[in-house]
């Protein structure tokens, strides 16, 4: 296995436990959402890297070019993006609530708050 | 007729902005209803169209199948899609009550609407044949869950929806992974051509291991997202907090969803000899099964919120449709399937009895329900049937899947697994009785607050749902039929 040609799976696959390790160590809820913003976005590098045919062009509709990248994967990872996006508003719509409600977004101020009831 | 699959999905989609663009409360609940019983009218034609001509297979935009979406209707899901519309017909009239008392006034109409995308979701997830789409589809019904959870009246809801939101995109990206993955490996995302291509692929391929982890991703992301035991975390605060209308129907119809796409990816897609007999799924599932119904009822038991302890009820009852999956046989499978029917009924029925209970009382704590089998006391008969269904009491329908689970646990000779489906039962007894001491024996509470019974708007599903329990507790020919057609459907699938 060539592992330096695999170099953007390593990107990947760093950023995938980058984002991991964040949501898991975190306590601040924005920081978990950042990671896991990072974890999800790892996964759209995932999918872009699998479309890739080694000197193959963009997917242009020209007669000049026979051999170009396998679109699907980016079609597929315009919509993943789109429910990223979704995901973050909504995340980030609850810890504006949670802020609110508590003023605090670090998870141990607000299990104590839960607590202390 | 011939566009029956794709409105099943369309007309909650179409719902829902109509909700918003209504903008009151009850009109919006008035749409939405209609929307629901609409579903529900389609859900039955296409389960009599698929149970007299057999499967269907519906090409969106008239695309050809590889390339366009198609949608695929077999036994299996005909018969999840007829679990969720039942479920969301009779939820959405216990709605208008329930909501008015619990969500603002000018969130109403937002609610209905997420109400209302979450159930398209839900269906879509059921009804489409492309695995991309199913993604689609689970982020749709999750997003709108999460923002369902987040509009209840304490704020706890809040966190709950924060922390469900994080443990979901987390499934939800490792299912994403494993998708990829197959697409890498095939070139489609059709599951019929995936399943067809997957099986081309020789055992000592090297694209074999890719298999091997695109298969530890998708397991590991539906078992998030159906609550399989050490990864339910999210599952107790989700239902616990969320306004009840969302705990019922998120309660009766998300995990069982998600246990159907296991279901579609384990044996229709990578088909149930290379998943057992190769990946063993049957083990990796049978101990958190197991882990499942002791540990989870044990923690019901101590549990003084009763909403939350139904909640752990759940992640053991879940454990018993996993159970029947990873006991890799037709009886297994079946009791599996069927479970997930009549949980349905009874989780739904018990979380809609609590919604009454929370109605007048306000709160759902162990010390609320002194006095309430005189004061409230149709709910509380109600609650008591569905606890009976819960435990598995003969004449109820949680009688007939535990039956079949037990069957198929002693057609192998698993005798520890009978024993420990059977301890399951008796500990659901305990936490049951715990209820139905304090709300019969108990005296009353001393501050009476809402003396008189729940409204009819209340009573009334209810009361069909506990019907329902004890129907299909009786006769119990449809559901089985059903469930053993799905199950036998599910095993061929692997013999091509």
């Amino acid at each position: 296995m060539n592992l330096a040609g695999h170099y953007n799976y390593w990107v990947a696959i760093f950023l995938m436990m980058t984002g991991f390790y964040v949501v898991i160590s975190r306590g601040n809820l924005i920081k978990k959402l950042i990671g896991l913003n990072l974890f999800s976005t790892s996964v759209f590098i995932l999918y872009i890297s699998l479309g890739k045919i080694h000197g193959a062009t963009a997917p242009i509709a020209d007669d000049r070019f026979q051999l170009y990248s396998n679109p699907v994967p980016h079609v597929l990872i315009l919509t993943a993006i789109v429910v990223g996006v979704a995901t973050t508003a909504v995340g980030l719509a609850l810890i504006t609530r949670i802020y609110e409600q508590y003023g605090s977004i670090e998870e141990d101020d607000i299990r104590i708050k839960d607590e202390s009831l | 007729m011939n566009h029956l699959p794709v409105f099943q999905v369309l007309l909650p989609l179409l719902g829902a902005p109509l909700c918003l663009l209504v903008r009151r409360g009850t009109l919006s609940w008035l749409v939405a209803t209609l929307a629901s019983w609409g579903g529900l009218a389609i859900s039955l034609a296409l389960l009599h169209h698929v149970s007299h001509t057999g499967p269907i297979t519906y090409n969106l935009g008239n695309w050809p199948a590889p390339w366009g979406i198609t949608y695929h209707v077999d036994a299996l899901n005909a018969f999840v899609l007829l679990i969720v519309t039942t479920v969301a017909a009779l939820t959405l009239p216990y709605a208008l009550q329930s909501v008015n008392l619990e969500i603002s006034e000018e969130n109403r109409p937002l609610f209905y609407t997420l109400l209302l995308i979450c159930l398209a979701g839900l269906l879509g997830i059921v009804i489409t044949g492309d695995a991309f789409n199913m993604y689609v589809f689970l982020e749709l019904s999750s997003l709108s869950a999460y923002a369902l959870i987040g509009l209840g009246k304490r704020r706890r809801a809040l966190t709950a929806a924060f922390q469900y939101l994080v443990m979901g995109t987390i499934g939800a990206t490792f299912i994403l992974i494993g998708i990829g993955l197959l697409y890498s490996l095939t070139g489609t995302l059709n599951i019929q051509d995936l399943a067809s291509r997957i099986a081309l692929i020789p055992a000592s391929a090297y694209g074999h291991r890719t298999l091997i982890t695109a298969f530890a991703f998708l397991t590991v992301g539906f078992s998030l997202k159906l609550a399989l035991f050490p990864l339910h975390l999210w599952l107790p605060n989700a239902y616990t907090y969320a306004p009840s209308v969302v705990t019922v129907f998120l309660a009766a119809t998300a995990t069982k969803v998600a246990v159907y796409m296991l279901l579609r990816f384990s044996f229709s897609i990578l088909g149930s000899r290379f998943v057992f007999e190769q990946l063993t799924l049957g083990k990796i599932m049978l101990l958190p099964s197991l882990a499942a119904i002791i540990i989870a009822s044990l923690v019901a038991i101590f549990q003084y919120d009763i909403k939350r302890m139904l909640a752990y009820s759940s992640v053991a009852q879940i454990g018993y449709m996993t159970l029947g999956i990873s006991l890799h046989s037709h009886t297994g499978l079946m009791a599996g399937i069927l479970h997930m029917f009549n949980h349905a009924l009874m989780k739904g029925a018990l979380f809609m009895a609590m919604g009454a209970v929370s109605y007048r009382v306000g709160s759902v704590y162990l010390t609320d329900f002194r006095g309430l089998g005189r004061r409230m006391p149709l709910t509380m008969a109600a609650f008591v049937l569905g606890g009976l269904s819960l435990m598995g009491v003969p004449l109820t329908a949680g009688f007939i899947s535990k039956w079949f689970l037990v069957k198929a646990a002693l057609e192998i000779g698993w005798w520890s697994v009978t024993a420990i489906i059977l301890i399951g039962s008796l500990l659901a007894v305990i936490y049951i009785w715990r209820v139905v001491e304090t709300a019969y024996f108990n005296p009353l509470h001393e501050i009476e607050h809402g003396q008189e019974e729940a409204p009819l708007g209340l009573l009334i599903p209810l009361w069909v749902l506990v019907g329902a329990n004890l129907y299909f507790g009786i006769d119990t020919s449809i559901p089985v039929d059903m469930a053993s057609w799905a199950a036998s459907a599910l095993l061929e699938g692997t013999m091509q």
